[in-house]
């Protein structure tokens, strides 16, 4: 087998995507924030402000018709990548009907991260140089909620009458008069078979309870994204992520700070959980379900059977996006279920289009039947959607939950 | 008084010096701006932050105020990362001292022609980034490394792992901010007479005095500069306990960066900044007045 190449190209994706180098960009983003704040507040504040009064789904003028660009930023390994050529497909084909140059970025690693990178811009009313972003569910609640994001011109975008049923009507955007889904996808079990095996006897994982087997002491970890952890563990404990009391949250944390204090939880992590599952060093995870089919076959992913978690990415039109209809066209694009089938055969994720299904028989014939691109109603029903919170309750879980991890 | 040059000589005393004093402000200017624009303006926003409160009912927003509980709370829950900061950076900074003395010593007064070289090697691993040679540790010290065989073997690791240990933290610590600390050494050892130690041994001095009476003390600024080289980022450093670290070992720096992220506290992750940047401000000053040098290579 060629596996010498993918698995450098693993490497290095991993490595992207790490929080590490998330919190690297963040780290100079952060600096730079606050100088322009300052610069702000010196100059241009007064200004800034009566221009544009308060941000509140501000539209610029759109100069999509004379200008024949559009800015995208999407999280990494989240398109169809020709890797020969180094290019995108289902990109290119859209630039050469559209005439619409594309310049797609892979800057969204981690929802905080990158708004807390153009979170200074859109406070004061200006534009973020950018006509798409794809954010979670509960990060695009917080854009919408903030006027941070602008209303969708359903008349350019036909194809999104395409959106799965079940995605319709969101608690954060009823309508999606201001958002369409990108992809899906579940926080999950993932572990590594060999060293499974060589621990507790088995190579299959289907209970949380086996991830808290005192055999895997040390070498488990779980994701820094609090919704996928605790809501794993939540319905662990029998109580349902999509809709549980503070007393339920509470007992989540508690289970754990037991885990962390004992030691069987060795470390929490971002994507770098792919890395260390590779090396040997961690055996089991709570990870995501992309990435963990990504890692190929030596590598188990299942959904616990008391449920895993589901969430949504989303894309946005920015506040004042100087480039919106263009950014609606390429949304309508991707919305052509044939487009759709392309993407979810690379990405390996949920697609959210209708219709996809049916085209993915013309591409590849054996992803048709793939729980982890087109899920069942079985599958579905064991994935909770995690209960939207408000902004103080974000920060009061938030913080209950990095306390219980070392913060 | 600094020699008059010729040509000034010539010119009335007045312009040659208002001519100089002019020379100066231009000569100042790039590096001004600069320290205005990069360090001044966000210092200040930084402590203009600290002090907000957030805006009720906004999750996120802050307004202006003058909030020094900021700093009481952020203190009372992250004392403990203050001090594992701290203890982290003392130790690897004592671990670098000794690791780089003899290095350093070598370097100056042993090397020859190998000097340059060698010089170059201490360098060379800057030429990778920082945040590649700590994923390199990761390989380096992962669980079935013959590093970790090693230590294991011989029943010293309390967890039978190096990697997410503080172990971990404090070698990466070490590593990263190792060359620091050698420059300063070399420089500081390098300017040493030799016909100094000669003397000392022609005085019956043995080489263990020679090295303390005269060696030391003239490295003194060399141990000065590299020790607070290697603590003051070692102490600010959350990329080593991040990747290297278990949950345990988070720092200021992880306090930091989570409540800037996570959180969005701004308040909060200022407070911690500026409480971090006065404590290290406090104990460099005590550290400095101790070591008795103002001059710093």
């Amino acid at each position: 087998m060629t596996q010498e190449p993918t698995k450098a190209a693993r490497d290095i994706s991993a490595l992207v995507r790490s929080s590490l180098s998330r919190r690297r960009i963040l780290q100079a983003a952060g600096i730079g924030g606050v100088a322009l704040a300052a610069a702000a507040c010196g100059t241009g504040g007064d200004d800034a402000a009566s221009a544009t009064g308060a941000p509140s789904a501000a539209a610029a003028a759109d100069q999509s018709d004379t200008e024949k660009v559009a800015n995208w930023s999407n999280w990494p390994l989240y398109i169809d990548i020709d890797e020969e050529s180094g290019k995108r497909p289902s990109l290119e084909a859209f630039q050469a009907a559209s005439g619409v140059a594309v310049t797609y970025t892979e800057d969204v690693n981690d929802n905080n991260e990158f708004f807390a990178k153009v979170r200074t811009q859109l406070e004061q009313g200006q534009d973020i140089g950018r006509d798409i972003v794809v954010l979670t569910d509960w990060m695009a609640a917080l854009w919408i909620e903030n006027g941070y994001a602008q209303k969708l011109d359903k008349a350019i975008i036909p194809n999104s009458v395409n959106l799965i049923p079940k995605l319709q009507g969101v608690a954060f955007d009823p309508n999606r008069d201001y958002s369409l889904p990108w992809q899906s996808g579940f926080g999950a079990l993932g572990w590594n078979k060999a060293k499974l095996k060589e621990a507790t006897g088995t190579d299959s994982m289907a209970s949380v309870d086996q991830l808290f087997d005192p055999a895997l002491k040390g070498r488990i970890t779980v994701l820094s994204e609090m919704r996928d952890t605790m809501g794993i563990i939540m319905a662990w404990q029998g109580n349902d992520p999509s809709n549980f009391t503070e007393d339920q949250f509470n007992q989540a944390i508690e289970a754990l700070t037991q885990q962390v204090d004992s030691g069987q939880i060795r470390q929490v992590t971002g994507n770098d959980y792919a890395g260390a599952l590779e090396s040997g060093d961690v055996i089991a995870v709570i990870g995501w379900s992309g990435d963990m089919i990504q890692l190929g076959e030596d590598f188990g992913v299942a959904l616990p059977e008391t449920g895993g978690t589901l969430w949504t990415d989303n894309m946005l039109i920015p506040a004042l996006a100087a480039h919106k209809k263009n950014g609606e066209l390429i949304m309508n694009y991707y919305y052509d279920p044939k487009v759709a089938a392309e993407v979810a055969a690379y990405v390996q994720y949920i697609s959210p289009v209708a219709g996809a299904k049916e085209a993915m028989a013309a591409i590849d014939p054996a992803l048709v039947d793939n729980q982890w691109i087109f899920p069942d109603a079985a599958t579905l029903d064991n994935s909770f959607v995690f209960m939207t919170l408000t902004g103080e309750q974000d920060i009061a879980y938030q913080r209950a939950f990095q306390k219980a991890i070392g913060n | 008084m600094a020699p008059v040059l010729p040509s000034a000589a010539v010119a009335p005393p007045s312009t040659v010096a208002q001519r100089r004093s002019r020379t100066g402000y231009v000569l100042l200017f790039p590096g001004m701006t600069w320290l205005a624009v990069f360090f001044a303006i966000p210092f200040v926003t930084l402590f203009v932050t600290s002090l907000q409160t957030p805006v009720p009912g906004k999750s996120g927003r802050y307004q202006l105020g003058l909030e020094f509980g900021n700093y009481a709370t952020a203190l009372a829950e992250y004392w403990p990362a203050f001090v594992r900061s701290f203890a982290y950076a003392g130790i690897a900074t004592l671990l670098a001292l000794i690791i780089g003395y003899p290095l350093a010593y070598f370097i100056a007064f042993r090397s020859g022609r190998w000097r340059g070289l060698m010089l170059v090697l201490v360098i060379a691993p800057s030429f990778a980034s920082f945040l590649l040679r700590t994923y390199a540790w990761k390989t380096i010290l992962a669980d079935e490394s013959p590093v970790t065989s090693f230590f294991n073997a011989l029943h010293l690791l309390p967890d039978g792992r190096i990697l997410n240990t503080s172990i971990a933290v404090i070698a990466g610590l070490t590593y990263n901010f190792l060359p620091f600390m050698v420059l300063p050494l070399y420089a500081a050892l390098e300017r040493i007479d030799p016909r100094l130690i000669e003397a000392a041994n022609d005085l019956y001095a043995s080489p263990v005095t020679a090295f303390r009476k005269i060696t030391w003390p003239l490295s003194m600024p060399g141990v000065v500069a590299g020790t607070l080289l290697t603590f003051i980022p070692a102490a600010g450093d959350y990329i080593n306990a991040e990747l290297l670290g278990s949950t345990k070992d988070r720092m200021v720096g992880n306090a930091i960066q989570t409540n800037f992220i996570e959180f969005r506290d701004y308040p909060t992750a200022s407070a911690l900044s500026f409480a971090l940047m006065a404590a290290i401000l406090i104990l460099v000053f005590t550290y400095i007045r101790r070591a008795g040098t103002e001059d710093l290579v």
